[in-house]
């Protein structure tokens, strides 16, 4: 799950971490009216949208005076913003953080995050602040520096040191990095965290440490025992439909083709999406109906493929191994009945009873084209839509 | 011979009273397992459907012998049913349960440094050495006993593979599923070099999803020193940057993990890459006579 950079700048100012003071709003007068509330300026003002690259879209802007700030949140409130990391549909802007502003002498990067390769939370740092690190990483690799966490004693000061001196830093502020670095772990931690990354972290002409940007995304397998993170979630910033999708523990990502999927499992998800493609078509979607395709569940993923307009066939790969394949066909019946599917559907059962399932499938008056196997499938598919 | 589990391995569950544990401790008892018992807090010295029911791990090894535990045990407390196994002694754990917290798993990890246990998963379908033991949640009748090991991060992909194979007569060691989080058990490396060792195992099918580079790891090994064919698909080709396909682990970030250039570096190191997952056993065939 990801939050916005105020609530996340909320977060780690608990956690006593240095952040810029500031407020959210909703409208462009309350946006003055909490600069001159929170000092002379110059103030920050900031699109809130879940992605980064805000600056070059016109969604971060430097405010003089009290007026100014007003103008730029009118500005802000409503436009797309589209960012490398939007996607080509933009985001609407509908929250805008004024903050104060600070003289920045230089800037650094900061996050943490789990490495696969060894199982440890790993601080990552690196002089190139402000920056894409991506970027850093292709070109500079050797310009980030990595220090990985032993579980059992958390992050320890002189891991903290050693990233401070390599840094560049003097002494005053080595001795603002070390508890500043201590707390963000401390954060990353106890908030489940599965990316914290401060981009940048910044020297101010007065010689402090200060995290002018925030970005948290946490670990949604541990959300259970983070109510208050839950709450932050942002209904506005995710796909209608697979905030719909989630309600049924179905897992839907929207896509950009015409052929809508329907599988169990995620990893046979992802191949069948794959074979389409590798015969010539489009996938309109990833959607894992999971292990127990109910009837239900089987129709809910059929209302949700279809209110995507640009579907115009629908291939069901179901690999039936505890569930039986008359069952599932039974409910891929009733559900094409309840939702009225009129496009091409086909469907490819393997598993248990599969020859009753598919007999079901042929004797059931609809419009459903059979299918042996993956590559059967796919083909029949990718005809029926491109003719 | 296999690799991790044989006709001789005794197992218990964990979790065996709720639907999911006692649903699948049957279907592996029915499929000849020796699954000798279960753990339920607060359900010690009862029976549920003849499998005796123990307090603790430590209990139900005592009184049963047994090596291997499979953990079906909600997410809340899934580290800790792992290390209670760990604690108690037990060689080989397997932990289905999907949904286990990343940091819950980076704790396990440490926790299990220097101790003789190896851990498979959590949120995997299983090990399976076909006609002898199932542990897990696989359909037991789709396997078949013969020379192909098989690797993978996903469930039904793997049936796939093994279904790919059983319909041509050709049947399977010993089939590993590691399972789709970032932090896990057991790596495809780790699975890869038992096979390369186990005698019975004469060639394998790596299935590899996008994400992380463990599937690149295992390649370097199979270039380095495998001596027995190797043939994979990686899963994920089409899917865009930034996106989780339902694994935890499955995401492309920092342009790193993506499908085609996994594909290339596997191909690089001598390994035979399906195109298409239709063609999982047709890959290991163009490689490899039975």
């Amino acid at each position: 799950m990801n939050i916005h950079e105020y609530q996340a700048k909320a977060i780690l100012r608990n956690f006593g971490v240095p952040v810029p003071d500031g407020h959210v709003v909703y409208n462009s007068n309350l946006a003055r009216d909490w600069a001159r509330r929170l000092g002379d300026g110059p103030w920050a003002v900031k699109a809130q949208i879940h992605a980064g690259g805000r600056g070059k879209g016109g969604g971060v802007k430097i405010a003089k005076t009290a007026d100014e700030v007003r103008q730029y949140a009118k500005d802000m409130f409503g436009m797309t913003l589209i960012t490398h990391q939007t996607g080509p549909e933009g985001k609407t802007v509908k929250r805008v953080l004024v903050e104060n502003a600070s003289n920045i002498a230089d800037e650094f990067y900061i996050s943490f995050l789990v490495d696969r390769a060894t199982d440890r939370v790993t601080l990552m740092a690196s002089a190139e602040g402000g920056m894409d690190i991506e970027e850093v990483a292709a070109k500079t690799p050797e310009k980030i520096f990595f220090e990985a966490v032993d579980p059992v004693v958390g992050l320890t000061a002189f891991q903290a040191r050693k990233v401070a001196f390599k840094l560049g830093f003097a002494m005053p502020q080595v001795k603002q990095a070390v508890p500043l670095f201590l707390n963000l772990y401390k954060a990353f931690v106890e908030a489940d965290c599965s990316l914290l990354e401060i981009n940048p972290m910044i020297l101010t002409a007065e010689g402090d440490l200060l995290c002018i940007d925030a970005k948290l995304n946490f670990d949604d397998n541990a959300l259970f025992r983070h109510l208050r993170i839950r709450d932050l979630r942002d209904y506005d910033e995710e796909d209608p439909m697979e905030i719909e999708a989630s309600q049924y523990d179905l897992s839907y990502i929207a896509l950009d083709g015409n052929i809508g999927c329907m599988v169990n499992g995620a990893g046979l998800a992802m191949a069948t999406m794959d074979i389409i493609k590798h015969t010539g078509g489009e996938p309109a979607n990833f959607l894992d109906v999971g292990g127990g395709a109910t009837i239900e569940r089987v129709t809910e993923a059929f209302k949700i493929i279809l209110s995507d307009d640009k579907v115009k066939g629908i291939l069901v790969n179901i690999f039936g191994g505890i569930m039986k394949c008359d069952v599932i066909a039974t409910g891929i019946i009733e559900a094409a009945k309840q939702v009225g599917v009129s496009i091409p559907l086909v469907v490819r059962l393997e598993g248990t009873n599969v020859e009753k399932g598919r007999q079901l499938l042929a004797e059931s008056g609809l419009n459903i084209v059979s299918a042996e196997g993956m590559a059967d499938a796919a083909e029949k598919i990718v005809k029926a839509v491109n003719g | 011979m296999s690799i991790l589990i044989d006709k001789n391995t005794k197992v218990i569950t964990q979790g065996i009273t709720g639907a999911t544990g006692l649903f699948h401790a049957q279907g592996a008892r029915d499929y000849g397992t020796q699954m000798v018992g279960g753990v339920t807090p607060g359900k010690g010295g009862t029976k549920v459907d003849g499998f005796p029911i123990f307090n603790t791990v430590e209990d139900a090894v005592k009184e049963t012998g047994a090596t291997a535990s499979v953990i079906y045990v909600p997410p809340i407390g899934s580290a800790d049913a792992i290390m209670e196994a760990v604690d108690a002694g037990i060689e080989l754990v397997i932990c289905i349960t999907e949904g286990v917290p990343v940091l819950d798993m980076v704790k396990v990890r440490k926790y299990m440094d220097g101790r003789n246990c190896r851990l498979i998963g959590p949120n995997c379908p299983g090990v399976i050495t076909p006609g002898e033991c199932k542990i897990g949640i696989m359909p037991g009748y789709i396997h078949k006993p013969g020379p192909v090991g098989v690797v993978s991060r996903s469930g039904t992909l793997t049936y796939e593979a093994v279904w790919q194979l059983t319909s041509r007569n050709i049947g399977q060691s010993t089939c590993v599923g590691i399972g789709g989080d970032p932090v896990n058990g057991t790596s495809h490396l780790d699975v890869l070099k038992m096979f390369e060792t186990d005698p019975k195992t004469k060639a394998v099918i790596m299935i590899g999803e996008i994400g992380g580079n463990a599937e690149e790891e295992a390649a370097a090994y199979v270039r380095d020193h495998m001596t027995k064919p190797v043939a994979a698909f990686i899963a994920g080709a089409t899917a865009p940057a930034g996106k989780r396909m339902g694994h935890a682990g499955a995401i492309i970030s920092g342009g790193k993990g993506d499908a085609a250039s996994k594909k290339a570096f596997l191909a690089e190191c001598g390994i035979s890459v399906a195109d298409s997952p239709a063609d999982m056993a047709t890959a290991l065939l163009k490689i490899w006579t039975p």
